[in-house]
């Protein structure tokens, strides 16, 4: 193992580092901010105040987890020169105007009607607060588009041409830069995970206070929104999952065969690998649970369609497979398992026994996290599987790196895994904290001491609306 | 169109974004380093929460400044990075510390110091990084076939340490300068006692890095001192001084808004004296921003969004500080 502690492998551990743990924020805060738009849309419409309350709860969280994904991605901005900076030289002229786009289109959105999200609801009355809940949910998706339509750049890269500096460049059109093969599949796929991981999130929530006190009229009505997600978005989200393998397989085989550890070719269709530990020197998995033709028939719709191996490319094409192998089955157990609890809700929900059923709300409780596991188990295996390129099979990881001595990376790397580690253990903590509270009925805004007495109940919430006075969303003492 | 001079038009717009950055963020960067000295309990909470709104979407502005720059200036980005590289670690992991802190000192009352003490750090290190970097970019990078060639510590001069205090003074001068117009009570009158030595240290910092710059080589000095620029380049010293006048009358009348704009004029004026003295190039001593800049469709790209983009940008970002305008209580925002 030590053989491989070079400056490029330290820096490939320091940016899988920092981009998971700040993956984990976007990925709720993209669900949550949707969620938080249907909770007030569905205030102002109905006037119901238990909409009120959820809002107010989950915009306490939504804070904090937004808090640190703002700064854990400026991180990442400024990542791609500090540790890759031949990469960026080289692929800059490319990938960084899409990036420039992210940040005029999305971060200046959300950071800009943030504040008024969080803070201001007194101030600007309910239909432009609800405008800037929108625009804050809107920031967070064309964010997701267009960082993910880099990935996918680095994933299927076309549109380019290659200038005499090496760098690539566009071609004939940004079109064709934006939307390569694999971008839609993607966007759909990955904008669906966090819509599900928040769901089950914040089914998770529900659940665990529907165990304490099953009348919590919060409770219950997150409950039951976060299960019709379940068993309305898993199912699609599978179809979806699968369309992208099948795109997958058509301009990155090798990572597919990775993903199901087929080292040799299969003529006469391919097994499905349940389990077995692939040993990328021996060139084989061992002990493995299969079932004949069903790896074909998934990937090619034909139980006898013939699929290539990993032996037909050269080793140096290989990502390494058994990290790639293990991260897929993570992501595609917590799949189905996902789907499994999305149809008991529905047959609970019919006997009447949703918000009843202990069993499920245990269940419930223990697939909250699942989301976030399933997300960096699907990153993974994208991005190890694109290795060992970063351009794929264009430009080699090898050769992205910046000019750096192992020792100045290794400190850094060190330093990084201490701050995350301190501060978003704590901030995960104080998340954790904020959820265990059981939702209330005099629901507080994000602050510390709630000024109001009765709550933001429809007429309470006129008040302030139109005077001017201290009101408690706002109030920080 | 095709006679635009690209590369020049995103300079300028990059110089906007960073001082843009160094506006925004620098006041609520200043209020964080100047928070161990504003009493715990009401002053401090009051100061704190005259930033809670905006600190996010200031700091927007440093993911435009490194985005904008790996976009449009890919080469100047990939040499610039490596170059400062710790100071980037720790200018980054300084603002992870305080970003963080910001929610955390509200969910955690009982450990309210120590998250106290981590904005304070976490914003004195980000900002003295900054200012670290200028010096560093100032003093020239060590370049061989486009890519950085120095060591890890190149940065660290006695050059480098003095633009990095210089930064450090001037941002807690923003912060107290945004404290008068922002807060009342005992905490603007604490702000407005600190502005005075505050304002004589910013003077003071300006001054001694405008003298050693000259000396840093012998384009600079051309630059300053000979004849006819000279005559241009001495409006600057001159506008300095004007501008100090104004700020120390300004504080000592009891303006509010006064001294905050003077404490902005002055970091302009230096920004302009820093854009002066590395112009044309983007990575002194010897690349210009015309061979650090993206080919031209690259930069046409981005610049037909950022023309349309960036004014509405603007407009919603006053709005939101329009929103939260007035004084900040103990409570909040009245």
């Amino acid at each position: 193992m030590f053989e491989h502690l070079d400056a490029v492998f330290l820096a490939r551990v320091q940016f899988a580092f920092t981009v998971s743990f700040h993956f984990i924020f976007p990925a709720f805060s993209i669900g949550l901010a949707s969620y938080l738009m249907v909770l007030e849309g569905l205030w102002l419409k109905t006037g119901r105040g238990v909409y009120a309350n959820l809002y107010r709860y989950w915009l306490k969280i939504f804070a904090v987890g937004f808090g640190m994904g703002v700064v854990s991605g400026i991180v990442l901005s400024y990542q791609f020169g500090t540790n890759w900076s031949e990469f960026s030289h080289k692929a800059g002229p490319v990938i960084g105007p899409l990036m420039g786009y992210e940040v005029i289109t999305a971060f200046f959105l959300e950071a800009g009607f943030l504040g008024v999200m969080l803070f201001g609801i007194n101030k600007v009355g309910k239909r432009l607060h609800f405008f800037a809940t929108c625009m804050v949910a809107l920031g967070t998706f064309v964010s997701a588009f267009w960082i993910l339509s880099v990935n996918s750049w680095m994933q299927t890269p076309a549109g380019f041409e290659i200038n005499d500096q090496g760098q690539f460049i566009v071609g004939d059109s940004w079109w064709d830069v934006i939307f390569t093969a694999s971008f839609p599949y993607r966007l759909v796929h990955t904008v669906t995970a966090a819509y599900l991981t928040t769901a089950f999130a914040v089914g998770g929530v529900g659940a665990w206070h529907l165990l304490r006190d099953r009348s919590n009229a919060g409770a219950r009505k997150m409950f039951s929104m976060a299960m019709w997600m379940a068993v309305i978005v898993t199912p699609v989200q599978i179809l979806a999952g699968d369309m992208h393998g099948l795109n997958t397989l058509e301009h990155q085989p090798v990572k597919v065969l990775a993903m199901e550890g087929d080292f040799d070719p299969s003529p006469d269709g391919a097994p499905l690998i349940l389990f077995g530990f692939p040993d990328e020197e021996a060139a084989k998995v061992h002990y493995k649970v299969a079932i004949p033709k069903l790896g074909s028939l998934i990937l090619k719709h034909d139980p006898n369609a013939p699929l290539p191996g990993l032996t037909d490319f050269p080793r140096e094409e290989w990502p390494p497979v058994a990290v790639v192998f293990w991260s897929f089955r993570v992501m595609v157990a917590i799949g189905f398992a996902m789907l499994a609890l999305g149809i008991w809700s529905l047959i609970a929900r019919r006997r009447k026994r949703l918000y009843v059923s202990r069993s499920l709300h245990r269940a419930a409780v223990c697939m909250g996290p699942a989301g976030f596991v399933a997300v960096i188990a699907g990153w993974i295996t994208t991005e190890v599987g694109r290795q060992p390129y970063t351009v794929y099979g264009l430009m080699r990881t090898v050769d992205s790196a910046s000019p750096l001595d192992a020792p100045a990376v290794a400190a850094s790397l060190i330093a990084f895994i201490v701050v995350y580690s301190a501060i978003f253990g704590m901030g995960i903590f104080y998340l954790l904290r904020l959820m265990a509270h059981p939702p209330s009925r005099g629901e507080s805004g994000p602050d510390k001491v709630p000024t109001y007495a009765a709550g933001i109940t429809p007429a309470s919430s006129l008040a302030p609306a139109t005077s001017d006075h201290e009101g408690g969303t706002h109030g920080k003492s | 169109m095709e006679s635009l001079d690209l590369p020049l038009i995103w300079a300028g717009l990059i110089c906007f974004s960073v001082f843009a950055y160094v506006v925004l963020d620098g006041f609520d960067l200043g209020v964080g380093i100047l928070s161990p000295v504003l009493a715990p309990g009401q002053e401090r909470d009051q100061a704190i929460n005259s930033i809670a709104p905006f600190w996010d979407g200031n700091e927007t502005w440093l993911v435009m400044g490194g985005g904008g720059l790996l976009a449009v200036f890919p080469l100047a980005y990939s040499i610039i990075l490596p170059a400062t590289y710790p100071l980037m670690i720790a200018m980054l992991l300084g603002l992870v510390f305080r970003g963080a802190a910001f929610e955390f000192r509200w969910r955690d009352p009982a450990h309210q110091p120590l998250w106290d003490l981590v904005i304070t750090v976490g914003s004195t290190v980000a900002a003295l990084a900054q200012g670290i970097t200028i010096g560093a970019i100032l003093q020239g990078i060590e370049v061989e076939n486009n890519a950085y060639a120095g060591g890890w510590l190149d940065w660290l001069s006695p050059f480098s340490v003095l633009t990095g205090i210089a930064v450090v003074i001037g941002y807690a001068l923003l912060g107290a300068t945004w404290l008068i117009r922002k807060t009342e009570g005992g905490c603007q009158r604490h702000a407005h006692r600190l502005a005075y030595g505050l304002g004589i240290a910013t003077v003071g910092a300006l001054v001694a890095v405008s003298l050693a710059t000259p000396f840093l080589s012998n384009e600079y000095w051309r630059r300053w001192f000979e004849m006819p620029q000279v005559l241009l380049t001495a409006q600057v010293p001159l506008l300095v001084i004007i501008c100090t006048g104004v700020f120390f009358w300004s504080l000592k009348k009891g303006h509010e808004l006064l001294p905050f704009l003077m404490a902005l004029a002055l970091f302009l004026l230096g920004f302009i004296g820093l854009c002066i003295s590395i112009f044309p190039n983007m990575i002194p001593p010897s690349i210009t921003l015309w061979e650090a800049a993206a080919p031209r469709d690259s930069q046409l790209f981005l610049l037909v969004g950022a023309v349309f983009i960036i004014p509405v940008i603007l407009g919603y970002t006053g709005w939101a500080y329009w929103v939260f305008r007035g004084k900040v209580g103990t409570e909040g925002y009245h």
